[in-house]
């Protein structure tokens, strides 16, 4: 009897130690960050939207408003194209329109999409690019984060949409409405979980260098317009990571902590919005 | 009259919304398809001068050379992952069984936040976080512990911040399917005289294997697909000769070897058949999944 009381203490204090080992490395990873790139930030705050000086890479002086700027003409961009094709694919995927049998088989390639590493999506937009014989250019980086969005917040926007009570539906057909206007109505029910998965998505939009890397280019020069290079935070935080400059150095460490920054205020904001816009559904969520 | 002209008009809408929502649908299939196939089309260039087999098991990869050799970067990404997930499934199963069973509520609640939260960190930020505390650790406090001679940019590294990088999904996803079981399990089993952890082990781990083993299968497959962070520490030689010396994995060869993609073709072909075969294997993984995962919740009828 000793023995099996034993075994569960041990179980159990092995298992509180793998818990803390979790918690440990992930505030190490948060931790270190804030550490070394928040000492950067509160010292010069400025490195965020000063352009970059003409021997930026050497050490030289300016900060990475390239980058910062070339995140929010790419991910905007890319996350606002993504969010309405994936209102519309996921309200096909409804019984209203697609049988169930298409809409799981669907969902599985979506998934599928979803689990696809983001540097295949590069270089499928690379690929691209090299067959019309494009160079690399902030478009290509907006297609490709668009196409790595898509199936996140479609996913996202689908489980929302499955949560909708089916009365809802039947009551508005029962008014005599079109499939579209029920859709509408639907939609709206589903507004706070999709604006979760479209935030979800520009987290993941913003954070992604290796989709990125390939086609907006990797410079370091200020983007100037659609059809010419730009580079995003996580290509500008890849490439100097392992400089031999420290000041250049650093400056990847204050972008890894606005990066970091970013992902926690849209976590923030999502479920703000979440919650403001659950006044559309009856009880809440 | 009005009335007619406005039922035509609702009509014609939902003939339109209709319509365009199943292009956009079908494109999604197809943008899936087509990924597939320009990838193949693309690196068959490399194909009509190197036999399939000789590209997959032939190591030297050197194309100054033009030898395109990819067996030890494939074992390279599977000694990285396997390894990173040697270090994470026990971990996160225990951390997940922890959560599901003796947590209280609340924590488990804060807890699920956080794991959200964290699951949204870039992967460039693991690798920066690996630079400044696991390249130092390894090279000079686990290395000399174990008698090896390492810089720290090495394959253990890269495993070691690729297993933090899964314990968000692993664990997220296996504390969902354990409480996905009805709770007349635990109460049938504790009434039974079993202790919690007989019940866990003789019950509930059997009950919900197949989102367990699901679960392991995603992390595996987002171990394998990540690039950023594991190219920050591996190191980047295309060679496999250790655990402790540099190494290469499929994205990480892709990512290094950008500057050159743009001059030689047959190179760009190469690197494109990776990925098409990143893109093969990582799929397999997540359907495979897919298809454990449904047996659960058939089983519980959920």
């Amino acid at each position: 009897m000793n023995r099996r009381y034993l075994t569960e203490k041990i179980y159990k204090a092995l298992m509180l130690g793998c818990l803390a080992i979790v918690i440990g490395s992930l505030f190490m990873v948060i931790g270190i960050t804030f550490w070394h790139g928040g000492t950067v930030l509160l010292e010069k705050p400025d490195i965020v939207i000063t352009p970059p000086g003409p021997r930026y890479l050497l050490g030289g002086e300016g900060g990475f408003l390239h980058a910062t700027l070339g995140s929010i003409y790419m991910v905007l961009p890319a996350t606002i194209c993504a969010a309405i094709m994936a209102m519309g694919i996921a309200l096909y995927l409804q019984s209203d329109y697609s049988s169930e049998r298409i809409a799981e088989s669907i969902r599985t390639v979506l998934d599928a999409l979803w689990g696809t590493p983001s540097i295949v999506y590069g270089i499928f937009v690379f690929t691209i690019l090299v067959y019309i014989h494009q160079r690399a250019s902030l478009f290509a980086g907006i297609i490709a984060l668009t196409l790595l969005e898509l199936p996140i917040i479609t996913r996202y926007t689908d489980e929302a949409i499955q949560m909708v009570p089916r009365q809802l539906k039947e009551s508005t057909y029962s008014m005599g409405s079109t499939r579209w206007e029920t859709a509408k109505v639907v939609a709206r029910y589903a507004l706070p979980g999709a604006t979760a998965g479209v935030l979800i998505g520009l987290g993941r939009g913003i954070g992604d260098a290796a989709s990125v890397i390939f086609t907006s280019g990797a410079g370091s020069t200020m983007p100037s317009g659609l059809f010419s290079t730009a580079t995003a935070l996580p290509v500008m935080i890849f490439q100097q990571a392992n400089s031999c400059y420290p000041s250049v150095r650093e400056q990847a460490y204050a972008a890894a902590c606005v990066l970091i920054l970013v992902v926690f205020t849209l976590n923030v904001t999502s479920r703000l919005v979440t919650r403001y816009l659950s006044r559309y559904v009856p009880r809440g969520r | 009259m009005k009335g007619l002209h406005g039922l035509r008009q609702r009509h014609r809408k939902e003939q339109i919304t209709s319509n365009s929502m199943r292009v956009l649908m079908w494109a999604a299939v197809a943008l899936f398809m087509t990924i597939f196939l320009l990838l193949v089309a693309k690196s068959s260039l490399l194909f009509s001068r190197h036999s399939i087999l000789e590209v997959l098991f032939s190591s030297t990869w050197d194309p100054e050379r033009g030898a395109f050799g990819l067996s030890s970067v494939i074992l390279g990404t599977f000694a990285v992952t396997v390894l990173s997930m040697a270090m994470a499934i026990p971990v996160s199963l225990f951390s997940a069984i922890y959560l599901s069973e003796y947590a209280p509520w609340r924590v488990r609640s804060i807890f699920s936040t956080f794991i959200n939260v964290l699951a949204g960190i870039p992967s460039v930020v693991f690798g920066i976080a690996a630079l400044l505390v696991l390249v130092p650790f390894v090279s000079e406090s686990l290395g000399p512990w174990l008698g090896v001679e390492t810089t720290g940019m090495c394959v253990f590294t890269a495993g070691l911040i690729l297993a933090i990088m899964v314990f968000p999904i692993t664990i997220s996803l296996s504390l969902e399917s354990l409480r996905m079981l009805p709770i007349e399990l635990r109460e049938a089993s504790l009434s039974m005289g079993m202790t919690q952890w007989e019940t866990i082990k003789h019950v509930l781990l059997k009950a919900a294997a197949p989102g367990l083993i699901s679960a392991m299968l995603l992390g595996f497959g987002r171990a394998f697909g990540e690039t950023m962070a594991v190219a920050m520490v591996i190191g980047g030689k295309n060679q496999l000769t250790g655990l402790f010396s540099a190494g290469q994995t499929m994205p990480s060869l892709i990512v290094n070897s950008f500057g050159e993609m743009m001059s030689i073709p047959i190179e760009q072909a190469a690197l494109i058949f990776v990925a098409l075969l990143l893109l093969i294997i990582v799929t397999g993984f997540n359907i495979l999944a897919r298809i454990i995962k449904n047996r659960l919740k058939e089983r519980w009828k959920i």
